[in-house]
């Protein structure tokens, strides 16, 4: 068997499913991914978990199908947490540089992030991230690493994204029940953002917005750092919900007539146009009208984008997506659903694809594993960070070669 | 009773004058009534409503009505609003023929005991009826005084909204904003009782002060009339050569205003100012800029009257209406309903209940209805989640409904 260091694997603990997926980092730290197990989850609503017993049982049998797959044994995963209760936000902290000749030493860096980082939470919540943006030299802006410069003041922009501690803590409790570490948790935005966007992306300026079943999570990248972030508990399952209680129809037939039907317009074809339901047997129930299924979807659909554009607009950050919205998620497959979101957002549109990794390519252009594969990226980096170890110590070399290159 | 004779009302119609009579109802309502200054509302008729024969027995009204029945034996409400309501509506007669020939009723009464909050809805009704303008001056009772007293203050303050043309409501609580922690309870209760006094009286001057700037009844009607709100009001004085400035910082600041909030949200502002002889232009000028660029929304009807006696105190009286919706006939309707009915039992008080609550949602009367039907739909797999509140909307529940696009 060979050293499991090099093995990372993301779990994603969805409302529509959960997601295994195993990706193994080559010595050069490139991911490749080698295995994917999933189950319908069906103890989840709005992302967060409501029937401990259903969910572990399913986290058992994706993470039995991954390690079939992948033929690992899986110790430990980066977990995915999402839910209405996640939020970020940008805080400042500020430094004064006090030693003799005004140079910005390693401990004012720390020092400067400590007090970002310090900040007024509710009692019951708990920091999720606390990611750096930019630093800031006596006010001049842009500054990605301070140390050596001379200054008198320090300041630090930071993201924190923070969410209700109870939980978060119900997810990771559920994963250890099934004999499984948790390595961190990751904020499932996050992740996709990490699977789907180039860094020249995430320079230009772009919006990753997952639409899962439960939730959707938006990212705003800027600059190459995040510069807003936040979940909507709504969802596909808000739209199935939605089709069953217009149309009168049960749930589960309403899935079927969203994936089969659904649009996020109105169609041409679906003026007017009658489907009729049958059962089992084929006798027919009732007939439904195709149009009032794509507006009852298309207003939903709509109503989530303008969310989401008018949270953008309120952050200031609408004239920095330079690169456009990109989707993912399950919810994102509804048929026209760019073009809807185009007219939102009055900015190109892209269905995502998970271009930064390697693998089975068939999994990566799924839009819905984009989380799954994306907490995997996020792993193979801090597994990057993480100090030297005996076989790992040719990858570090040559992190350390390309450091030298660079200074 | 020695009511005012019809010749005399109809004298000071004839002058001008509206005929103003001013009842004070239950304990605080009579006491009240007591502490008026009589030579001030020269011209009014006082008369003190109560069920309690011993605060009547103290009163100087000229016009005294006790209203009894065996079931009380003569010792008041007992703090049971249903009990004061039941009789007022049992002699209702006798309260409408008290109002007759009156262009304004004014009710002062603290809500929260059994005859103020029972009887003031009734007779808000009654002077209606009789045909004349209600403004309805009431304390609501301190936080502390328990939440029975608070329930049926609230649940009359809603009625007497539905009944009377104005309402002047005073949330005792908010005193604690004008005084400091050692005053006396005598003190307070009279600090809040000359809030409410001085409402009346920046209300009365408006009516009656021969003004530089007159300020008709008309207008006055037309401020509270069709406009079923609640009204805050103020009433700022100051002394000197920098009044005008003064006044208006402590209109801005004043507590009963919100600190100025209230104006940005009414839709109607009166202003009424009062000075000495030497009441210029500028001062008037200066109020009302900041007045008006306070409430941007705010149709603003202004007075400004000469008191020989006021010196170089500049007083300025300050009654904002909130939004509030239009008197529709519906809904006139459905309250008469509901309050006819002479013993008040649940359902009538269910009713009349959701006739305030539409009230305070601003929303006409149709749309409401539309509304309860909307809560009762399902959220069908979101039922029992926590629901996702954005800008007060419910996502769970389908966006088709919620923007009301037709299906069908």
């Amino acid at each position: 068997m060979f050293d499991d260091s090099n093995i990372v694997v993301g779990l994603e603990i969805g409302t529509s499913k959960i997601c295994v997926v195993v990706g193994e980092q080559t010595a050069e730290g490139a991911v490749n991914i080698i295995g994917l197990g999933q189950s319908p989850s069906n103890g989840v609503r709005k992302g967060e978990i409501c029937d401990t017993e259903k969910v572990e049982q399913e986290v058992r049998a994706a993470v039995f199908e991954a390690e079939q797959m992948a033929d690992v044994e899986i110790r430990s995963v980066y977990l995915g947490v999402t839910g209405g209760h996640v939020r970020g936000f940008n805080n400042r902290g500020m430094h004064p540089v006090v030693s003799a000749d005004r140079e910005i030493s390693e401990d004012d860096v720390k020092d400067v992030i400590k007090n970002a980082k310090a900040i007024n939470l509710p009692a019951e919540n708990t920091v999720v991230h606390a990611v750096r943006q930019h630093f800031f030299v006596d006010g001049h802006d842009g500054v990605t690493n301070p140390v050596g410069m001379l200054g008198a003041r320090l300041e630090v922009d930071m993201h924190v994204i923070h969410g209700h501690a109870n939980r978060l803590q119900n997810a990771i409790r559920l994963v250890r029940a099934t004999q499984l570490e948790v390595d961190e948790i990751v904020f499932t935005g996050i992740a996709s953002s990490l699977a789907l966007l180039t860094p020249d992306q995430k320079e230009l300026g772009a919006l990753v917005i997952d639409i899962g079943g439960g939730t959707t999570e938006y990212v705003v990248y800027s600059d190459g750092v995040i510069k807003h972030s936040g979940v909507l508990a709504v969802g596909s399952d808000h739209v199935s919900n939605d089709l069953a209680y217009g149309l009168k129809v049960p749930l589960s037939r309403a899935e079927k007539l969203k994936r089969e039907y659904g649009s996020a317009f109105v169609t041409d074809e679906a003026r007017g146009q009658q489907i009729s339901i049958t059962n089992d047997l084929g006798l027919a129930l009732k007939s439904v009208n195709v149009e009032h299924l794509q507006r009852i979807m298309s207003l939903r659909l709509e109503e989530i984008f303008e969310i989401i554009a008018h949270e953008m607009e309120k952050a200031g950050l609408s004239d920095y997506l330079r690169a456009g919205v990109f989707l993912c998620g399950g919810g994102s497959r509804v048929t026209g659903l760019e073009k809807l979101a185009e007219r939102v957002f009055q900015m190109t549109v892209t269905r995502g694809h998970s271009t930064t990794l390697g693998g089975i390519t068939a999994a990566l252009d799924q839009p819905e594993f984009a989380t799954s594969i994306g907490l995997v990226k996020y792993g193979s980096l801090k597994n990057r960070q993480r100090p030297p170890r005996p076989g790992f110590s040719s990858g570090l070399r040559s992190a350390v070669g390309k450091f030298f290159q660079r200074a | 009773m020695n009511m005012a004779t019809p010749d005399q009302d109809s004298l000071f119609a004839a002058a001008g004058q509206p005929v103003v009579k001013i009842f004070g109802v239950g304990n605080a309502g009579v006491i009240l009534l007591g502490a008026l200054d009589r030579s001030e509302f020269a011209g009014a008729r006082f008369v003190a409503v109560n069920t309690d024969p011993a605060s009547l027995a103290v009163s100087e009204a000229p016009v005294k009505i006790h209203l009894e029945n065996k079931l009380l034996r003569g010792l008041g409400s007992g703090g049971d609003a249903e009990r004061g309501r039941a009789i007022a509506e049992e002699q209702f007669s006798t309260l409408k023929s008290a109002c007759d020939g009156a262009n304004v009723v004014f009710i002062v009464a603290g809500l929260g005991g059994g005859a103020g909050s029972g009887i003031s809805p009734v007779l808000a009704r009654a002077a209606h009826e009789a045909g004349a303008i209600v403004l309805a001056f009431v304390m609501l009772p301190f936080d502390c005084e328990g939440n029975r007293r608070e329930q049926q203050a609230r649940q009359s303050l809603d009625q007497i909204k539905s009944a009377a043309d104005g309402v002047i409501c005073l949330p005792s609580q908010h005193i604690f904003k004008l005084i400091d922690e050692n005053t006396s309870l005598i003190e307070t209760f009279r600090v809040t009782g000359g809030l409410l006094l001085e409402g009346m009286r920046g209300v009365w001057q408006l009516l009656t002060r021969p003004g530089l700037i007159q300020v008709h009844f008309s207008d006055v009607c037309a401020l509270v009339r069709d406009r079923h709100a609640e009204n805050a009001f103020a009433f700022v004085e100051a002394v000197g050569p920098g009044r005008a400035r003064e006044v208006v910082e402590k209109i801005l600041a004043h507590p009963l205003l919100d600190e100025g909030r209230v104006l940005a949200e009414s839709e109607a502002v009166l202003v009424s100012l009062t000075a000495g002889k030497d009441l210029s232009m500028a001062e008037v000028n200066r109020v009302m800029e900041q007045v008006k660029r306070q409430c941007v929304h705010a149709q603003i009807i202004m007075g400004a009257a000469v008191d020989l006696t006021a010196r170089d105190k500049l007083s300025v009286a300050i009654i904002a209406a909130k939004q509030g919706v239009k008197k529709t006939e519906e809904h006139t309707h459905t309250t008469t309903r509901s309050s006819h009915a002479p013993p008040p039992n649940s359902s009538s008080t269910r009713e009349s209940s959701s006739v305030s609550r539409s009230l305070r949602a601003h929303k006409p009367n149709k749309l409401v209805q539309s509304q309860l039907s909307l809560t009762i739909v399902s959220k069908g797999r979101f039922d029992k989640s926590e629901p996702t509140i954005h800008h007060g909307e419910d996502l769970d529940v389908p966006t088709f409904l919620r923007r009301g696009v037709g299906m069908n």
